[in-house]
């Protein structure tokens, strides 16, 4: 029913807005401008489920008033009804909650009422699977999609920069804090240097905004070469900002106006810069620093240069301290008991091996070892997660069997490589998994297709039709057997149902589903027993990056243009939960092996984790210094590492919140990425046609974290990358676009060949 | 240099010119300057960020160029409606055009006419996606397969024969792939890589497969089996791990030629010549530290005085012929002012010649090496001794027959000289061609040389006429030399069909004799080949048409009937045949599986009497291009 209701509403918000679109063409060329502003975390966090509390009452009645001023009106019914609410005492709040309602005016207000939603859904009680947010969110975005909220919600954010300074002072103002800065002492200069970008940008946009245009040209020639070289992107598109209605509707800006620019600097030399504005008199710079920049101050001795540049490089500034101090339960899940037949076992052992009795004692130190209780691990049920089937547990026996065959790799130990190549794929691989036990490979291409391969002897074969099926004998034992259509049988298929190139593509742990994702906004669940689409899940309107199943299943995760992530379920149309805060699109997106957390990285330079019960943000890691395009867990969980168009890997440990080490050599976009499964090697993929292998056991190993470290977040990164690398392997023009460790150890990588 | 770009990139906006351009384009008579103004930064700031957009899309679909494609989904991200007709996955050519003081950049779009495309033979239909896996590494170790880049990249094996002094210093690469050899892999890494670098790096022991590798290799060169030394050369032709028994190779070459030569084995000679070729071939081999070997083979095969048994037999002039050509590559790609491989040469080829003693053989080798040097060693060091030359062909030709052999070489190289000289001779004398004034010059050779040269003059000009209409495709199957046993010539095997390019204007031609007014010029040329793999015989179709001849006249070369099919119907009928109302035409089908000699024989003799002499012209000039495919004993 809520499908249908979904059409309906996407209709009338768009019948709606059409009117607004042409009596407001300069707002509206990008659709999802107002994302930037609205989609702080206060989305995320969902509001209770159960009875409603007073405190809920008026987040409800918040959200109700909003859908209301955007004539979504289906949805306030649903909402309503829901939530056990009736009209009068939406009204009656509703009276004293907002004033007029036109203009400026109406948007200062709406952006009060999300602020409630925020206060008051913060406090509230977090529970499982809540529709509500989800509805909110709905509305929120055909609102927003509409485009009339939109215009004030800028002019909202904008007005801060209407104050007025003489323009052609602002080159004095700068140049004078630039010699001040240039001028103080060693220590200090490094972390007061870190304010030359952020004021430098929100002067620049003061400017525009005023109408100064040659004076803003003027300012950004002098001193945009003061910048630091990673930040040219970005100043690549401010340089294209002159006009003040260029800035209404451009997402980079109101990302850098709507999330204050985070910087850590200790108290000596705030207290330096402080003295020093006040002793000028430089309000115009004092006011900036005041109300776009968040300082982060620390006791301590002041940071290095080196320190800072290698946590610094986001769209925002780093992360504020305190974000990544929440706890991470970065531990494994214990492995369920399986309990097998032993007899079973034993014929099966003997046959293969006619070794029982090693293989038992294997199997047991196996279980002995999964059964002590990691003290960082979630508990078991924090997230339910779905049932063991038969399957599954066949599965597993087998994965225990390949793991006690599995090489045991190292420095000296180098693994072998195995090197899918896509030929004559003149349309463009863009995206490649392989399933966990190595025997699927999936493609994802620019033509809109995904191809499904089988890398063993065993051909793809559907499922017969349901006349056929009937009149097989549905006791027999090989019954799994006999429903399969041998006619049907090919090394490939392919798979046609999107309508726009597919970014991602990933494979259910069972084998039994493929997930893609695409340029036209769906992730589309396929079966791979019919080799048919089974969900196109809609949600994300804009194109969606990466998809990626849940290491258990059931849940997945999707990231796309639209800076949200989303976590869903399989059986659910819509997403359990919705992750914002990126300031940037999401460009990948990875679940944590115990699947309590997602880690999303994104075109803004972040990498963010989620809780994925809470919706929570529970770690930001800046200090790449390009969109990061790929992620990779460690096998036990403590661990992350992030590729960017860079060219350099970063570790991150998890629990600490801390950047533990920087593997420079690729020289292009290190697409993926990929550790072994015992976590001693960490392999990484690049567009630069080359597999290279690092020491990741080294690289964890060499990391102190003393709790000074810890607390203060800095680190000295030891500057090891060609100790770590143990080995580079060139393909012939062949960009390496996905690796995958067998089960034994064996590295495959995949990649499509470019001829040119 | 990344600043002046950034104060660049901010001041760069669209001309208001082009606004005015654009306006005019949708009827918008006269735009103000203030509105252009206002226009072109708008439109350009809207432009950079739709350019800005579109960089995300190519980031996600994992390339580095931006495409048509990534423009439109990026247009399609802000509700634009994408742009339609720029589909071209490649770059698409804007043209560029001005005048009344205006410029203009265009994107040409050509008229095609439909009858061209359905009368075009479809394309092939392109591969599908499909999976391929090979061994990117074994246990830390890249293994030298052709799937994989050469261990050592030409690049290098050029700076270290080159510059041995600079080589001695590895890349980064370097360093990974010889830490992963296992050598001072860990601790004492730092130490490991000093020791490396004091190491020559070309290790000279091979491995067992690279052994039997070799054996084969060497075994199947040599060997009766055609087929299995096609494909052997092929692989040396194309392997990327051959760099280490490089060495082995050119051995195995010179020992061979050494031997061959003394017992005049022919076969073997042209079997180890090809393989010469194939190691050339090689794109990831660089000889030079071995051509202290391989030249002495090479020249060998050309000036050597006797290389076969039977000289009035067998053909070894095509050896001589190829192992020139070889030669004059292997001078261009590897002289430098330190070696100075072709001075040296030509001196040594010079010498021979001047020597009143040489052998006509010799001096056959002599002259085809030279020549192949280029244009301006035949102007000076073979033109200035055409005349004297030519007394000796004439004393041989007209004096009393002393031996067969004499006659035959003296053949040969008189018309070697005429070939190479008269395409010369027409590009540096200038005009008239009196055949009087060429026998004044040029002696005994003058009448032919003034022939041939008014041929090449012509052939030239009426190259210079049909440049500019008609793309001219042609693939040609690279010179390969062999033998034959079966009197069959067979090609160099698994080649794939080369482009089938049928001109669009075949049956549209219309040159009409007598009609001056009409700019295009006389004669179109068009050459059809392919070569089918699975029958080993090359089909070649030349058609020719020239508006000089009066009647139209299929000329047909027959050679060996087994293999000849002409792949183009060409009709010869008179006015109004199957062209219609189309003027005379002439086509000249030649087949090529037919000898050389044969070909030549047969077209002269043919085609004079029938033919306007371009076509001769083109005849000779195709048999020069093609290998000398020929079989060693027809004559």
């Amino acid at each position: 029913m809520a499908a249908v209701q979904d059409g309906q509403m996407e209709l009338d918000a768009e019948k709606e807005t059409k009117p607004e679109i042409l009596s407001d063409g300069t707002s509206n060329l990008s659709g999802n401008t107002a994302s930037g502003t609205l989609s702080s975390s206060p989305l995320t966090a969902a509001p209770a489920g159960g009875a409603p509390k007073m405190e809920d009452q008026q987040t409800l009645i918040a959200v109700l008033q909003f859908l209301k001023r955007n004539k979504l009106t289906d949805s306030v019914e649903i909402l309503r009804r829901e939530a056990g609410l009736g009209e009068d005492q939406e009204d009656s709040q509703a009276t004293d909650g907002s004033g007029g309602g036109k203009g400026d005016v109406d948007g200062g207000d709406a952006n009060s009422l999300l602020s409630r939603v925020s206060i008051t859904s913060a406090a509230a009680p977090q529970s499982v699977i809540i529709f509500h947010s989800i509805i909110f969110f709905y509305s929120y975005r055909f609102g927003k999609v509409g485009g009339a909220d939109d215009q004030p919600d800028v002019s909202v954010v904008l007005s801060a920069y209407s104050q007025q300074g003489d323009p052609s002072l602002y080159q004095v103002y700068y140049s004078g804090l630039k010699n001040f800065i240039e001028s103080v002492l060693d220590c200090h200069r490094a972390e007061l240097s870190q304010l030359f970008y952020p004021l430098f940008v929100h002067m620049y946009l003061e400017l525009v905004y005023n109408n100064h245009e040659n004076e803003a040209k003027a300012f950004f020639e002098k001193f945009s070469g003061d910048q630091e070289c990673y930040y040219q992107d970005d100043l690549r598109v401010l340089c294209g900002l002159t006009k003040k209605e260029h800035l209404k509707g451009n997402e980079v800006l109101l990302d850098f106006r709507t999330s204050r620019f985070v910087l850590r600097i200790s108290r000596d030399s705030y207290q330096l810069l402080k003295r020093h504005l006040q002793e000028r008199h430089n309000n115009q710079i004092w006011n900036i620093i005041q109300e776009h920049l968040y300082i982060d101050i620390f006791d301590g001795m002041p940071r290095s240069k080196s320190q800072i540049d290698s946590m610094s490089g986001s769209l925002a500034g780093e992360g504020k301290r305190e974000v990544n101090k929440a706890k991470v339960f970065h531990g494994l899940l214990k492995e369920p008991e399986i309990e097998v037949p032993l007899d079973d076992e034993d014929d099966e052992a003997e046959n293969e091996e006619g070794k029982p009795k090693k293989k038992k004692t294997k199997k047991d130190s196996l279980g002995s070892k999964s059964k002590k209780q990691d003290p960082n691990a979630p508990q078991q049920n924090r997230i339910p997660l779905p049932e063991l089937k038969d399957s599954d547990k066949l599965d597993k026996i087998m994965y225990m069997k390949e793991s006690t065959k599995r090489i045991r790799l190292g420095p000296e130990n180098l693994p072998s490589i195995c090197f899918y190549t896509f030929l004559n794929a003149y349309q463009g691989l863009t995206a490649v998994d392989f399933t966990d036990d190595s025997s699927l490979l999936a493609g994802g291409f620019a033509d809109s297709t995904v191809r499904v391969w089988s890398v063993t002897p065993k051909k793809l074969r559907k499922v017969k039709s349901a006349a056929d099926l009937n009149m097989i004998d549905k006791e027999s034992d090989d019954v799994l057997e006999r429903i399969m259509d041998e006619k049907t049988a090919s090394e490939s298929k392919i798979l046609y149902g999107h309508s726009g190139p597919v970014y991602g593509v990933s494979f259910s742990p069972d084998r039994n589903y493929l997930l893609s994702s695409s340029e036209d906004g769906t992730v589309r669940l396929w079966s791979l027993l019919t080799f048919t689409c089974l969900v196109g899940y809609k949600g994300h309107n804009y194109p969606v990056w990466d998809t990626q199943f849940s290491p258990f299943g059931y849940y997945f995760v999707s990231g796309g243009h639209d800076r949200v992530a989303r976590l869903w379920a399989t059986d659910h149309y819509q997403p359990l939960r919705i992750f914002a805060g990126h300031l940037a699109d999401v460009t990948c997106t990875r679940f944590h092996p115990n699947s309590n957390y997602v880690a999303t990285g994104s075109t803004d330079r972040t990498i963010r984790l989620w809780d994925v019960l809470n919706g929570n943000c529970v770690r930001i890691f800046t200090g790449h210094k390009g969109p990061i395009h790929s992620l990779a867990f460690s096998p036990n969980g403590k661990f992350l590492a992030s590729g960017s168009t860079d060219g350099r890997v970063l570790l991150w440990d998890i629990g600490h919140g801390l950047m533990i080490g920087e593997l420079k050599g690729h020289t292009d976009t290190i697409y993926s990425l990929k550790f072994s499964r015992d976590g001693e090697i960490l392999a990484s993929g690049s567009m630069d046609n080359t597999v290279r292998l690092w020491n990741s056991m080294k690289a964890f190993d060499e990391v102190e974290t003393d709790d000074f470290t810890a607390t203060t977040g800095h680190i000295h990164l030891p500057d090891n990358s060609q100790e770590l690398l143990l080995g580079t392997y060139h393909s012939k023009s062949t960009p390496v676009t996905h690796l995958h460790f067998t089960r034994r150890n064996l590295l495959l990588a995949a990649g499509a060949y470019n001829s040119q | 240099m990344a600043e002046e770009r950034r104060q660049k990139l901010c001041s760069v906006i669209l001309p208001t010119e082009s606004m005015k351009a654009m306006a005019e384009s949708v009827g918008v008579g006269s735009l103000q300057e203030d509105s252009c103004l206002a226009l072109s930064e708008e439109v350009s700031y809207r432009i950079k960020e739709i350019a800005q957009d579109a960089l995300k899309f190519m980031h996600h679909g994992k390339r580095r160029k931006l495409t048509t494609g990534d423009i439109d989904h990026a247009l399609k991200l802000k509700n634009v409606e994408p742009l339609y007709g720029f589909q071209s996955q490649e770059f698409i050519p804007f043209r560029f055009a001005s005048g009344g003081g205006r410029e203009l950049h265009f994107y040409e779009e050509k008229e095609v006419d439909l009858s061209d495309i359905i009368n075009t033979p479809l394309p092939r239909v392109p591969l599908d996606v499909s999976l391929k896996a090979h061994w990117l590494s074994i246990d830390g170790v890249q293994p030298a397969i052709p799937e994989n880049p050469p261990p050592v990249p030409k690049e290098q094996q050029k700076t270290d024969s080159t510059e041995p002094l600079k080589a001695v210093k590895p890349g980064q690469e370097e360093e990974g792939s010889i830490q992963t050899k296992g050598q001072g892999a860990s601790s004492a890494e730092v130490k490991g890589k000093e020791k490396m670098r004091m190491k020559p790096r070309s290790t000279h022991e091979l491995s067992v497969e690279q052994q039997l590798y070799y054996k084969e290799i060497t075994e199947a060169c040599v060997g009766s089996c055609e087929a299995k030394r096609a494909e052997a050369l092929q692989s040396i032709a194309t392997d990327p791990g051959l760099y280490q028994m490089l060495p082995r190779f050119s051995t195995f070459i010179s020992e061979g030629v050494r031997v061959n030569v003394v017992q005049n084995n022919l076969a073997l000679l042209i079997y180890l010549m090809r393989m010469v070729k194939a190691l050339m071939d090689n794109p990831t081999l660089y000889l030079e530290k071995y051509l202290h070997e391989l030249i002495p083979a090479v020249v060998t095969c050309i000036v050597s005085k006797q290389l076969c048994l039977r000289p009035d037999v067998d053909n070894h002039w095509a050896l001589r012929d190829f192992a020139a050509r070889l030669m004059a590559q292997s001078c261009k790609t590897f002289s430098t002012t330190t070696n100075n491989i072709q001075s040296r040469i030509t001196k040594t080829f010079t010498k021979a010649l001047l020597d009143d003693k040489t052998q006509w053989t010799t001096r056959y080798g002599c002259i085809a090496g030279l020549a192949e040097l280029g244009h301006d060693v035949i102007k000076t060091l073979i033109i200035p001794r055409l005349s004297v030359e030519g007394a000796r062909i004439k004393a041989v030709m007209d004096g009393p027959v002393v031996s067969n052999i004499d006659k035959i070489g003296a053949d040969h190289v008189q018309s070697l000289l005429l070939k190479h000289c008269a395409s010369v001779v027409a590009k540096t004398r200038p005009l008239p061609d009196m055949v009087d004034q060429y026998k004044v010059d040029y002696g005994y050779l003058g009448t032919m040389l003034c022939s041939h040269v008014v041929k090449a003059r012509a052939q030239a000009a009426f190259q210079a006429q049909t440049v500019n209409r008609t793309t001219l495709t042609i693939t040609q199957p690279r010179p390969t030399l062999s033998v034959s046993q079966s009197g069959l010539s067979t090609s160099s095997g698994s080649r794939a069909p080369s482009i089938i390019k049928v001109p669009s204007s075949l049956t549209l031609m219309s040159t009409r004799p007598g009609t001056p007014t009409q700019p295009s010029p006389p004669a179109t040329k068009y050459i059809v080949m392919a070569t089918s793999a699975g029958a080993a015989s090359t089909q070649q179709v030349i058609t020719l048409s020239s508006s000089q001849s009066g009647s139209p006249v299929t000329s047909t070369v027959p050679s060996t009937p087994t293999s000849l099919q002409p792949l183009v119907k060409l009709e010869s009928g008179n006015t109004g045949a199957v062209s219609g109302s189309r003027p005379l035409q002439k086509y000249i089908v030649v087949s090529l599986p037919s000898s050389s000699s044969s070909l030549e024989n047969k077209s002269s003799s043919v085609l004079p009497s029938s033919t306007s002499p371009i076509s001769m012209e083109s005849a000779v000039k195709l048999e020069r291009s093609e290998s000398p495919a020929a079989n060693t004993q027809s004559h």
